[in-house]
């Protein structure tokens, strides 16, 4: 029974962990599926996270740091755009340059604005999304088995992770039930066709990035005002190239992209919860070993070992009308 | 890929485009520094007098830019062969690792000029070897140079962290750092140079690493320009088909163009460990890898270019820290937002003003942007 605790706590910490990688991961979906890639992901989660937690605490609102979160990441995606779409400018170059804004104007405002080293003051329950227990949550947590799985996996999580795993299945009815969607994939194979057919490439381009933007904003939302409870400096640590690896490995699909964030965000759990205890047969697993995984695993996936990832055809290319 | 663009000549493509883009970089640093409640202009003033007012400064400035012409040089060799070797952070981080074993192992024996070229080798061979896997991936399995080399940046950080708290700090110590080198691993500082034209400096870590900064340089332009290995790879840079048309090996000038990348980035950790710190700590790169991309982009990847956009960046680090020491509203991180911003135009939106340089130049002077000649009257 204590280790099936165990389980259940470590799948509890894998889903907080996996969320901000799911909604990061999905973001970059719609955004490379367009034919953009998005190195910025870390950057706008960044932002994100940033406004959140600032404006909840100036306003004393969760929604309104929440719709702030989403706007000033809309915005660094809109950057994106005007460099890579409007100007046909190098999108990875574009990527990077929006990380190195996000990284240091966040730590500078906040600086400025709350004097607390880079950080925002800390959240008042108020300011933040709280728990939602389910209904016989607490009556059935005695119940083997399904007691502890319906009362810690499934109830008592934010609203925005519950959000997140619903936008799993609403990204695929999009991309591949609606015209948009359709239309959203083709630019991203072949941009001349679509444009043949009298579709604005751009706009639908432009679309596709404020997708991204609203994603990113909400993965930056649920880091500073769920799992934190307020800003801190570079708290993104790489979770934006995480969810780039994840989209990877899900070879650009919407259900794939859920089992990649579930599972880098298991390892993440593990490594966590495996901090210098000895495993059966393995030994001692270095925990620095279970951080690179994901990594590892990724460009094993790249090298075409476990399958082989064709990235959408037109990724990465500017769309110039007429030479 | 051929660029939409027209022509324009070579001193305005090379010189005006590149300073309109820096002026419109720095124009937006100037609102945030507004935005903050500070003076742009004081601001301005404090950061170049903090980077060349004094002799203490030049010689910071200088041993920042040290790092930057590695990692701009690193950039630039590999974009000329149309990889974007976003790694040099990785690959920079690992030559540490070389670094701190042959100064480990020879510093109580040998003099520091019989380590350094030892050093030297090492570091480069490190970072070669962390570009050669995402380089034979990219040619043989086709797996994004990108992609591959951002996933080597997070291996890097966590081989250095298992390798610098298992075996490479001292037993007895808990900071995850090596012990400090002695007298045979540290390299003979560059300040006297400086000294010589009168300023006075009491301690500035510039180092004799500058020289090798500036040989590789030049040595780096003779492969580009002046060697058929870098006829080849400008050739695969510009067009992959041309180049196997010619019978160039895709997988052969991929390997070695970003081994040859990975060993200058690698390079660039020779500077802050040996030079300066003597001794290899976490994370001692800190960024200076990505700097990289913005001192290549800005300097048109061309060696002259990279030097001085180095200079230009370790100004900006230099003159930053005396400006977050100045003005205590403006700390170090407005260095990061510059640099973004430097990245952003110069190098995502550096077409952005060309069409409007185009017709100023075709108002002025028509035949400079090449019209004579499409209409066929010219050549």
């Amino acid at each position: 029974m204590d280790l099936f605790n165990a389980f259940i706590q470590i799948l509890d910490s894998t889903i907080r962990l996996s969320v901000p990688l799911l909604l990061a991961c999905l973001a970059g979906l719609y955004s490379e599926r367009a034919g953009i890639f998005d190195i910025g992901l870390e950057g706008k989660m960044l932002v994100g996270a940033f406004a959140g937690a600032a404006a909840a605490s100036v306003f004393h609102s969760a929604l309104l740091g929440l719709g702030m979160a989403i706007l000033i990441s809309v915005a660094f995606a809109m950057i994106h755009g005007f460099a890579s779409i409007t100007h046909r400018g190098n999108q990875i170059v574009s990527g990077v340059a929006i990380n190195f804004i996000a990284a240091g104007s966040t730590i500078m405002l906040g600086q400025h604005w709350f004097q607390q080293g880079g950080r925002t003051p800390a959240l008042a329950p108020g300011e933040r999304f709280g728990a939602i227990t389910w209904p016989g949550a607490d009556a059935l947590r005695d119940v083997p088995i399904l007691g502890p799985i319906y009362a810690e996996l499934i109830s008592g999580h934010s609203i925005l992770v519950y959000i997140a795993f619903l936008m799993v299945p609403f990204t695929w009815w999009v991309l591949f039930r609606t015209r948009f969607g359709l239309r959203l994939r083709a630019v991203g194979e072949n941009p001349a066709a679509v444009d043949t057919a009298g579709i604005s490439v751009a706009w639908l381009r432009y679309r596709a990035l404020i997708c991204t933007g609203v994603l990113t904003g909400i993965a930056g939302a649920y880091l500073s005002m769920v799992q934190n409870g307020g800003f801190v400096k570079d708290m993104t640590a790489g979770k934006g190239y995480i969810a780039l690896a994840a989209l990877i490995f899900a070879k650009w699909k919407p259900v794939n992209a859920m089992f990649a964030c579930l599972l880098f965000g298991f390892l993440d759990a593990l490594s966590i919860r495996l901090q210098g205890t000895p495993l059966p047969v393995i030994g001692k697993v270095p925990v620095q070993f279970m951080q690179a995984l994901p990594y590892v695993l990724t460009v094993i996936l790249l090298a075409g070992f476990i399958g082989k990832a064709i990235p959408p055809r037109a990724g990465g290319v500017p769309y110039v009308k007429e030479r | 890929m051929s660029t939409p663009y027209a022509k324009l000549p070579a001193w305005a493509d090379y010189g005006l485009i590149p300073v309109i883009n820096l002026a419109v970089a720095f124009v937006v640093a100037g609102f945030v520094v507004m935005l903050v409640g500070e003076n742009p202009f004081r601001a301005a003033v404090i950061l170049v007098e903090g980077a060349f007012g004094k002799g203490q400064g030049i010689a910071f400035t200088l041993f920042y830019a040290t790092t930057f012409i590695f990692s701009g040089l690193s950039v630039a060799v590999a974009a000329h062969c149309g990889l974007f070797n976003i790694g040099g952070e990785g690959q920079g981080y690992i030559a540490g690792l070389g670094i701190g074993i042959v100064c480990l192992a020879f510093d109580s024996v040998l003099p520091w000029w019989l380590t350094f070229p030892i050093a030297i080798i090492a570091a480069a061979a490190m970072g070669a070897l962390w570009a050669l896997i995402p380089a034979y991936l990219q040619a043989k399995r086709g797996s994004h140079i990108v992609i591959t080399t951002i996933m080597f940046n997070f291996i890097a950080a966590s081989v250095m962290v298992y390798a610098l708290v298992g075996f490479l700090k001292p037993p007895s110590s808990m900071a995850p750092q090596t012990r400090t080198f002695l007298d045979g691993a540290q390299l003979p500082k560059l300040n006297w140079v400086i000294e010589l034209f009168g300023a006075k400096i009491r301690s500035a870590p510039l180092n004799i690493s500058f020289l090798l900064a500036l040989v590789m340089a030049f040595l780096v332009w003779l492969l580009i320009w002046r060697t058929r290995l870098g006829y080849e790879m400008r050739t695969y840079g510009h067009s992959p088909k041309a180049a196997r048309y010619a019978g160039i090996s895709e997988t052969r000038i991929i390997i070695i163009a970003m081994m040859i990348s990975g060993a200058l980035a690698g390079m660039m950790a020779l500077n802050p460990t040996m030079g300066d710190q003597h001794n290899v700590a976490l994370d001692f790169v800190s960024g200076a890898g990505f700097v990289g991309i913005a001192v290549a982009l800005m300097g048109r990847l061309h060696p002259v270019g990279i030097v001085l956009a180095a200079i230009l960046f370790g100004m900006l680090y230099q003159g930053g820290a005396e400006l977050a020491f100045e003005m205590p509203a403006i700390s170090r991180d407005m260095i990061v937002i510059i640099q973004g911003l430097v990245i952003l135009f110069a190098g995502a939106l550096e077409h952005m003003f060309r069409p409007y340089v185009q017709a100023l130049f075709a108002s002025i002077s028509p035949r400079s942007v090449g019209i004579e000649a499409a209409k066929g009257k010219g050549a």
